[in-house]
């Protein structure tokens, strides 16, 4: 009776046990900016930064549900804007039968391309995490996804705005003009709004994937105007990269309700992947369109290696006639990955954004490899070349507009050019 | 019992012939086929997979993964399977599904965890190495018979069972092999033993396996896979675990929904 009663609780422990899990990674972050930075708030060439992001993991039902909670945060050395924490995910999925439902915090992709993920919309980017754009903050909805033989339809409804973060003025690489926390919205509801989405999804079997997607809701993209900057404000910033004394311009964000239609199309054929992403917005001015579209293709066993030598190119259009936004009316992207197939998944990634409208190039090099089973060290490195020059101050000041408010690495206009090694701990 | 041996004897006169007149083309095909059909019928399985890497000098790395495949219904459609990884840590959470066919190439998407994303894999890279091992990408895929010629070269002891030996080619132009002799045990017709010829016809690669085990009375897995690369010095060790068979797996298993949330 004794010895039962001591090894019941014992026995469903192991029973349990495999069903909740625990696990996450830890990060250090070294960067050296190889510029000078023009702005005295930002006045360094090295900073270090750490994150943690923990995962709790359960499942249950035989796995018909399943629950994921994953909280972030970083701190950084220099800039207490990106000293930040989220929730990324806060989840519970639910299967049925050809149906699923997904409500919570969650982050959600959309898209084939890598130049620019422009049908991607449903989660805020985390700028100030991250230059490329592609880390996200958590957002809430409720997600209902019906799998049919004719495709796959997902429904979503998002309640909840997430405003993107943007570098303070500490940071590297920052806006010219500190972003304001006041964000304007076009909405009454502001950040209330609950925001409506659909996509549908379907595979072929000759080697076609497309995808059909609308959103109707506040833009994830902001458009930054400055605020109480007079044109003698102006000039000074321009000549010196300071504002002078006393003066304190800002930008503010301006987020519209839009309405936005996207393909997202690829097509396989003898191993070159051909991808096309393409959108029509409207309600941010003038309804406009924007594509990027081009291949994927891979050499396998370079000279006989083991190792892969992939190709992509990618052309970015984009016919917004608005001042505010849009600096890569134009762009190629030409990229090229080495994946070596060996035991430390050694991998080379190098690339160059092209803007044949006024011949600024931005370069990105990244580079990773395992160490032992838990460890991956990460090399990155993001330069660019000026936009050609002389301009006159006018056309500088649209390029500024112009670029915070579409190019996410800030990299031209800020001068920051930077080397970073980051070390990634999975436990 | 006179009477079953008599049967037999009947059968085997009534064989003779038609072994003689065979090629050893054909029968080498009809070898495979038999093969073939005896892995036939398993409606799906799950099962856990360690793979060893080993290195000239000894040195180890692992991997471990889990694997869920659903046989194709009819003659046409071909297997689906999952393919989720575990370890090494920073990969856990990546999941491959795979729709493999008879005739054609197969369709491959990976889901990576930290994008959210799911990506088709564009690469025709069916001699690359599968995660860095010995094993490539073709040798861990279903062996369909159409995707091979054959040649039966002779019997030969295997241990204490006898075995088939035969030459297969491929037909298909991207492999990374001109040919493979293979051992089958005429008995069960499972695979002991595979040399691998490279495309300059030298000796690549030997695989032996071992330790099988028969499932649902019927289907034989061995536990143990080692390749061993003759030309780098390298190994690689599959260890197999859990093989569970008729886990209820349905095609709603097998889509980009349940790829992402393979974990």
């Amino acid at each position: 009776m004794n010895k039962w009663f001591v090894t019941a609780p014992l026995l469903a422990v192991p029973l349990l046990a495999p069903a909740w899990e625990f696990r996450g990674e830890v990060a250090l972050e070294g960067r050296y900016f190889t510029q000078d930075s023009p702005y005295p708030q930002a006045d360094y060439d090295t900073n270090s930064s750490a994150y943690l992001k923990p995962e709790i993991l359960h499942e249950w039902n035989d796995r018909d549900d399943l629950f994921t909670f994953i909280p972030y945060a970083r701190v950084d050395e220099n800039d207490s804007e990106r000293t930040h924490w989220d929730i990324r995910e806060l989840s519970w999925i639910h299967v049925g039968n050809g149906w699923e439902s997904r409500v919570g915090i969650r982050k959600v992709f959309w898209g084939v391309t890598e130049g620019r993920h422009l049908v991607d919309i449903i989660n805020q980017t985390d700028q100030v995490d991250q230059v490329d754009g592609e880390e996200k903050l958590g957002q809430p909805m409720i997600n209902l996804s019906l799998v049919r033989d004719w495709g796959i339809v997902d429904l979503f409804v998002l309640p909840g705005f997430r405003e993107r973060t943007y570098a303070g003025e500490e940071g590297r690489p920052r806006t010219p003009l500190p972003v304001s926390d006041d964000a304007v919205y076009e909405s009454s509801q502001e950040e209330g709004r609950v925001d409506f989405a659909i996509r549908y999804q379907q595979y072929f079997d000759n080697g076609i994937e497309f995808a059909l997607s609308h959103f109707s809701g506040t833009s994830r993209d902001p458009l930054l105007i400055p605020q109480n900057l007079t044109m003698a404000e102006l000039q000074t910033l321009l000549a010196t990269g300071q504002l002078p004394a006393g003066s304190d311009p800002e930008f503010t964000p301006v987020y519209n309700v839009i309405d936005q239609t996207g393909l997202e199309l690829q097509y396989l054929q003898n191993g070159w992947l051909w991808k096309l992403e393409a959108i029509s917005r409207s309600g941010q001015g003038d309804r406009f369109y924007a594509l990027d579209g081009g291949f994927e293709y891979t050499q396998v066993g370079l000279f006989g290696s083991a190792a892969d030598l992939g190709w992509i190119v990618e052309y970015i259009w984009e016919d917004r006639e608005d001042s505010l936004a849009s600096p890569m009316a134009s762009d190629v992207l030409l990229g090229t990955r080495f994946t070596f197939n060996d035991v430390a998944s050694t991998e080379i990634l190098a690339g160059v954004i092209y803007d044949a409208d006024n011949e600024e190039k931005a370069f990105s090099l990244e580079s990773s490899r395992r160490f032992g089973n838990n460890l991956k060290a990460t090399l990155e490195a993001r330069f660019y070349t000026d936009a050609q020059d002389p301009r006159s101050p006018s056309a500088l000041y649209r390029d500024i507009l112009r670029n915070v408010n579409t190019n996410p690495g800030l990299g031209p206009i800020s001068r920051s050019d930077f080397v970073q090694a980051e070390l990634v701990y999975y436990f | 019992m006179k009477s079953r041996l008599l049967i037999a004897g009947l059968a085997l006169a009534m064989a003779a012939p038609l072994a003689n007149a065979q090629t050893p083309e054909e029968k080498g095909l009809e070898i495979a086929r038999e093969a073939d059909r005896r892995g036939e019928g398993f409606g799906d399985f799950q099962a856990d997979m360690k793979m060893v890497l080993i290195t000239k000098r000894g040195d180890r790395a692992e991997r471990e993964l889990r694997v869920k495949t659903l046989e194709g219904k009819g003659e046409d459609e071909g297997d689906k399977s999952l393919t989720i990884f575990d370890t090494p840590r920073d990969v856990r959470g990546t999941a491959m599904l795979t729709f493999s066919y008879k005739n054609k190439d197969d369709d491959q998407w990976l889901y990576l965890p930290a994008l959210r994303r799911v990506k088709t894999i564009a690469s025709r890279n069916k001699s690359g190495p599968f995660m860095g091992s010995e094993f490539s990408f073709e040798d861990m895929r279903g062996q369909e018979v159409e995707k091979y010629t054959y040649k039966y070269l002779r019997d030969e002891a295997c241990g204490e069972l006898t075995c088939f030996v035969m030459e297969r080619y491929p037909t298909d132009e991207h492999s990374g092999y001109t040919k493979m002799v293979v051992w089958l045990d005429q008995q069960e017709y499972r695979t002991w033993k595979v040399d691998y010829y490279d495309r300059r016809d030298s000796l690549l690669k030997t695989l032996e396996s071992s330790d099988f085990t028969q499932y649902k009375d019927k289907f034989w897995q061995p536990a143990k896979m080692s390749m061993i690369n003759h030309q780098t010095g390298k190994a690689t060790d599959l260890f197999w675990s859990n093989y569970q068979y008729d886990t209820g797996l349905t095609e709603a298993d097998f889509n980009q929904n349940s790829l992402k949330r393979a974990r």
